[in-house]
């Protein structure tokens, strides 16, 4: 084995100093979020939990609305998810599979969309929910959401459906299968887990989302709507704890997603 | 010969094409009927006067603009590190990475939540001054009365939450530079130095048009890490226009700064389209 030059080792110095950039507040918020509520109010505060204890989350849980909310986030994610990937998944299986004419350009006013800032769209869009009498409900959010997440599913979903050799497709077609049953049994199982984590960043991209929500929602809140409204009146250990749940799925998702990383963003920013 | 047209893509792209028209494109021409036309269906400009005559426009003009000009140099630095470290293959790459890209999938609400507990006056910040004796007691980072302190917050938690997107385009774009030619830089004597502005910088040239682009127009939106960390404190252009919507309930003033947002984005893009085109269109 090669002896380390310093060259080396100052590239890992430098590697641990980034991650622990980002590991630190993470690491701070959650001490936080698992403290007792008399040991937040505390200064100066433990940097380490002594005294771990479930209180100040259960008391985030228990206030009123939170739970609701969770509902509702989780709900308009889900729905968030099935839309843009019954929508833009057929989109992006045509740019991956087919010639046509007008194909260029459809990719190109899908990519230029991330030129538009999507979100602010949201209200124009609740005078017309309104109007409609969507206004206020989980499906004027995922809809929204969808708008958010469809150029980006529909680039995902065709660089994933582009990586499958379209060989094994036509193979599949000599020996007797249909277009349909081709991309059935061998396009789809190759593709799923492709499919699976920009699936996964959907329902992130949901669960985060804020701005809309907030817009989108009275009564009816999602979770960072609702975190995102009572915020500033709000004591320490609900805006802690809060925070700490807010954070949880964006840590365990990225875990799943860690190997698509750049399946999902390599090949999307081009 | 003449083939049959097939009319199989068309079908599969129809969907989305109507749910863009729908949810994207209507919406957009809205906003600007919205924020153009009074109550009587009349083209006028009084909304957008009240949105100019209002006392935090020019805050949250300046706000906005002081925030992206500060932050994205940085997270460029951050970022390129982070990009060159991974690219190095230290031990653990995977591990590095997975850290570095975790802020990727968290929201700006929890990243403002996340750093008002650092920078609360009982926060971790001051706990730490005062544990390595720097303060003798807390200092009030978030006072209303030093805007300077609230934006630097801000900054940080902005750079804190959104380097990690500008890190993965610049992971992608390193890995498509071919080894020979930094092995033949190093070959030639070229030091860390020279091999990043001498080859890595011009080659990554597209990757970071595309993250400044992609950033600035985030950038414009900026709204939850404000309202966490200000609170009433300070004002940005999208934080107004949720103000305006739901707290004063004109929604033709909020459809005003939604506007604002688009043209401002829309000119940056453009902006920068021009003034950074990529080496081959340059030489052409």
């Amino acid at each position: 084995m090669r002896r380390w030059s310093w060259s080396r080792v100052w590239l890992h110095v430098l590697a641990v100093l980034l991650a622990l950039w980002v590991i630190v507040p993470i690491y701070l918020i959650a001490v936080a979020a698992f403290s007792p509520r008399d040991v937040i109010y505390k200064y100066p505060k433990p940097l380490f939990p002594t005294q771990v204890s479930l209180e100040t989350m259960l008391f985030f849980i228990r206030s009123s609305g939170v739970l609701d909310s969770v509902r509702r986030s989780i709900v308009v994610a889900l729905l968030t998810l099935a839309v843009s990937m019954a929508v833009g998944a057929p989109a992006g299986y045509a740019l991956a599979r087919y010639v046509f004419p007008g194909r260029d350009t459809f990719r190109i006013a899908i990519v230029s969309t991330r030129a538009f800032p999507i979100v602010i769209l949201s209200i124009p869009l609740a005078v017309s929910f309104i109007n409609l009498g969507l206004y206020d409900s989980v499906i004027s959010v995922a809809l929204m959401h969808t708008a958010l997440a469809l150029p980006f599913t529909i680039l995902v979903t065709s660089s994933v459906f582009a990586s499958v050799p379209v060989d094994l497709e036509e193979a599949a077609m000599t020996l007797g299968c249909s277009r349909l049953g081709a991309f059935w049994r061998i396009s789809l199982p190759l593709t799923l887990p492709g499919l699976a984590a920009a699936a996964i960043f959907t329902f992130v991209l949901s669960w985060n989302e804020v701005f809309a929500a907030a817009i989108l929602t009275l009564r009816n809140r999602t979770l960072p709507a609702h975190v995102l409204s009572v915020l500033n009146e709000s004591p320490l250990p609900f805006r802690f704890a809060g925070g700490f749940f807010l954070l949880v799925p964006a840590l365990i998702f990225m875990l799943f997603i860690r190997r698509y990383l750049f399946n999902l963003w390599g090949r999307v920013v081009r | 010969m003449t083939r049959k047209m097939n009319w199989e893509p068309y079908l599969l792209l129809l969907p989305s094409f109507f749910y863009l028209i729908f949810f994207f494109g209507w919406p957009m021409l809205q906003a600007f009927s919205l924020a153009l036309r009074g109550e009587d269906g009349g083209w006028t400009l009084a909304h957008i006067q009240r949105m100019v005559n209002d006392t935090f426009f020019r805050e949250a003009v300046i706000t906005t603009i002081a925030l992206i000009v500060a932050i994205l140099p940085i997270q460029f630095l951050v970022a390129l590190a982070m990009a060159l470290v991974v690219n190095a293959r230290p031990r653990g790459a995977g591990l590095f990475l997975y850290f570095y890209a975790v802020p990727l999938a968290i929201s700006d609400l929890a990243a403002g939540i996340v750093w008002f507990a650092i920078f609360t006056q009982r926060g971790y910040l001051n706990t730490i001054l005062q544990a390595i004796g720097l303060i003798e007691k807390p200092i009030i980072f978030l006072n209303y009365q030093k805007p300077l302190w609230v934006l630097m917050a801000i900054v940080i938690a902005e750079v804190w939450r959104a380097t990690a997107i500008i890190m993965v385009i610049l992971v992608a774009g390193l890995q498509s530079i071919p080894n020979d030619y930094l092995e033949a830089a190093e070959i030639f004597g070229a030091g860390l130095f020279e091999r990043v502005t001498q080859i890595i910088l011009p080659l990554l040239r597209p990757s970071l048009q595309v993250a400044l682009i992609l950033r600035t127009i985030l950038a414009f939106q900026a709204f939850a890490v404000v309202v966490a960390l200000a609170g009433q404190g300070a004002t940005v252009l999208a934080k107004e226009a949720y103000k305006w919507y739901t707290d004063i309930r004109n929604p033709h003033v909020a459809a005003a700064y939604a506007g604002l947002i688009m043209v401002l984005s829309i000119a940056t893009t453009v902006f920068y389209l021009r003034t950074l085109r990529t080496p081959e269109e340059v030489s052409l």
